[in-house]
């Protein structure tokens, strides 16, 4: 499909078109950070921003929500809770988001595919936009080979200083940028263009990670019983904080709440944190993960290997939003880095 | 879109409670529908108590007996104890049945070598009564089979059917004034077995420090990795492979397990 462009002063009227017929999620500003939320008029969208402060997973997997709805009683009554999901663009996600959500899609969509995340993604469009420069001093996509979106987008953005260059995903997103954008074809200068910014962009983000992102599972596994995993854990306070802003954890608990009838109830499923103390204990009490040790090395390996095993992509995008809401700014590029050379000398 | 929720259980009811002791209850369950829970032994249901919660229990009856099942529960969290307080009757929703159970296929013409400790004797009674109704496609069945203290032995009255199987051995690692039987931990019977290691599977169902030396044991026989079998206990909360509590290492328990061939967890740190 051809690359299209889209002059900057066509942005807002896409958006507005395109609110007519959908929910538009996208980043803007809140109390000094930007966030995902709806917007109801293109100008609260704010597309050269840092990163957003949560990742987009909560409009796919909700941080709580009812699951199956019950009647107690003699005879139950119990049905599926399927919350109605608007269609929705995202605009403007970074490539590390879009990234996190093709795990996410992995997770939910394939085996055993998920009725209400599956409800919430069916009909989503996403429009990502390309970052010309790292976030912030914590962000370490290109190191995890996240900078190149890889085509997992429907259209994909880059500012080409008075207009957009505009890449086209998947025929849903040619589709609705013929019908709701003024976009026209790239010329061959403007290609040229796109061609020197992106050679530009990847110079301004430098490479921190010693070895290939693709040898972190084999390295990883290597270190298992390492001590490292216990030196780090006495700066780790288990809060779960990196659990909560990670673009790609979706580990979730499950639970009954009772109306104060005593009647009827509901089945909900909220976020959970491997983290936390109480995450792999059974009924009975014995813990499967019993020291802070063994829980933060089982989220490290998560990303840098389980994930990569179950689903061939590592579970670590490189947004570092853990370590921008760690208390104790442990960073994923130091710890694998530091894995690293204990796996070299070894 | 899917046509069932994922997570939606379908409803069973209880046709009958018996007391097997004070902690443990047998549940046999039917399905509204009528229809059979279609599992193997060794899976495990998702069992709801709706308004308290959910949680996986293993089937300990075998699916070659009709079309119900039975679930052997110790009462030890919300929704066991929730179970404990429930009246013949009473409905309860199941999910399921999910995991993998014991190796059938690769069990037949096999010897089965069975040991189970404690509460572990549930999913094992599953595949003792599997054995039994299709007794022709196994060779010669052992089972060992330990408890605590006398009064923790479950399916007393069973026992005949399952040395109608098999030889079986019983052990208590501390009797009371009316044992006759052997004392001490479930590895002092294994002098008094003999098996032929090269047509042999062993399974074992049992806690964690268990594992650690009846798989010695099991070595000694020179049974090999891959033909020893073991059900592994974890949190599997949602038992689709998703929630992520039943982990160890990358292996999802609920969609690889809960039966796993000893070979196949062996260089898992977690798993043991």
């Amino acid at each position: 499909m051809p690359t299209m462009v889209l002059g900057k002063e066509g942005v807002y009227p896409f958006v507005e078109n395109l609110l007519k017929d959908y929910q538009v999620i996208g980043p803007r500003r809140k109390d000094g950070f930007y966030i995902f939320e709806p917007i109801s008029k293109p100008e609260e969208l704010v597309l050269e921003y840092p990163i957003a402060l949560y990742p987009p997973r909560k409009f796919f997997l909700p941080a709580k929500e009812p699951v199956l709805r019950f009647r107690l009683g003699e005879k139950p009554e119990v049905e599926p809770v399927v919350e109605p999901s608007p269609p929705k663009v995202l605009f403007g996600l970074h490539p590390c988001d879009l990234h996190s959500t093709r795990l996410l899609d992995a997770a939910f969509l394939k085996e055993n595919p998920d009725t209400s995340y599956e409800a919430r993604r069916r009909d989503a469009l996403f429009v990502g936009i390309d970052c010309l420069a790292p976030c912030d001093e914590y962000a370490f996509c290109k190191d995890m080979g996240t900078l190149d979106p890889q085509g997992y987008y429907d259209l994909f953005l880059t500012d080409l200083g008075e207009a957009y260059a505009v890449e086209i995903g998947s025929g849903r997103g040619e589709e609705h940028l013929r019908k709701y954008s003024a976009a026209r074809e790239a010329t061959r200068a403007e290609l040229s263009k796109l061609e020197e910014v992106r050679k530009e962009r990847d110079r301004n983000f430098p490479s921190r990670l010693k070895f290939d992102a693709s040898k972190l599972p084999e390295i990883l596994w290597s270190r298992f019983n390492s001590p490292y995993w216990g030196e780090l854990a006495k700066r780790c306070m288990g809060c779960g904080s990196c659990t909560l802003v990670c673009s790609t954890c979706y580990c979730h608990d499950v639970f009954d709440r009772v109306e104060l009838n005593l009647k009827e109830g509901e089945r909900v499923r909220v976020w959970d944190s491997c983290l936390l103390e109480e995450f792999a204990k059974v009924a009975g009490g014995l813990n499967f993960r019993p020291s802070l040790e063994q829980r933060l090395r089982h989220r490290f390996y998560r990303k840098g290997k389980y994930l990569w095993d179950l689903f061939g992509l590592l579970g670590c995008v490189g947004c570092g939003r853990c370590t921008r809401h760690c208390l104790a700014k442990i960073n994923p590029i130091e710890v694998f880095n530091d894995i690293y050379q204990e796996y070299s000398q070894a | 879109m899917s046509n069932a929720h994922l997570l939606l259980p379908r409803l069973a009811r209880i046709l009958e409670i018996k007391e097997l002791t004070p902690r443990e209850k047998l549940f046999t369950l039917q399905f509204e529908d009528g229809k059979p829970l279609g599992h193997n032994p060794g899976q495990f249901v998702e069992v709801s108590v709706f308004g308290v919660g959910e949680c996986p229990i293993s089937v300990c009856s075998s699916p070659t007996r009709g079309d119900y099942f039975q679930l052997c529960v110790r009462a030890v969290g919300l929704v066991t104890n929730a179970l404990h307080g429930l009246k013949p009757g009473s409905l309860v929703g199941i999910r399921g049945p999910y995991g993998k159970g014991f190796p059938l296929e690769v069990m037949k013409g096999q010897d089965v070598l069975i040991a189970a400790g404690g509460l572990g004797m549930a999913p094992l009674r599953s595949l003792a009564q599997y054995i039994k109704d299709r007794r022709d496609e196994f060779g010669k069945v052992t089972v060992l089979y330990g408890a605590k203290e006398p009064g923790e032995l479950l399916f007393k009255d069973e026992l005949d059917e399952i040395q109608s199987v098999g030889e079986c051995f019983l052990t208590v690692d501390r009797a009371d004034e009316n044992w006759k039987g052997h004392v001490g931990v479930i590895t002092t019977l294994c002098p008094q077995v003999s098996v032929d290691p090269t047509c042999t599977i062993a399974v074992t169902v049992g806690p964690p420090i268990m594992y650690r030396f009846i798989l010695q044991e099991f070595k000694k026989m020179g049974i090999p990795d891959d033909r020893i079998y073991l059900s592994l206990e974890r949190r599997m909360k949602c038992g689709v492979g998703k929630c992520g509590h039943c982990q160890i290492n990358g292996i999802y328990v609920c969609r690889e397990g809960p039966v796993f061939s000893y070979a196949q967890i062996k260089d898992l740190p977690e798993a043991l």
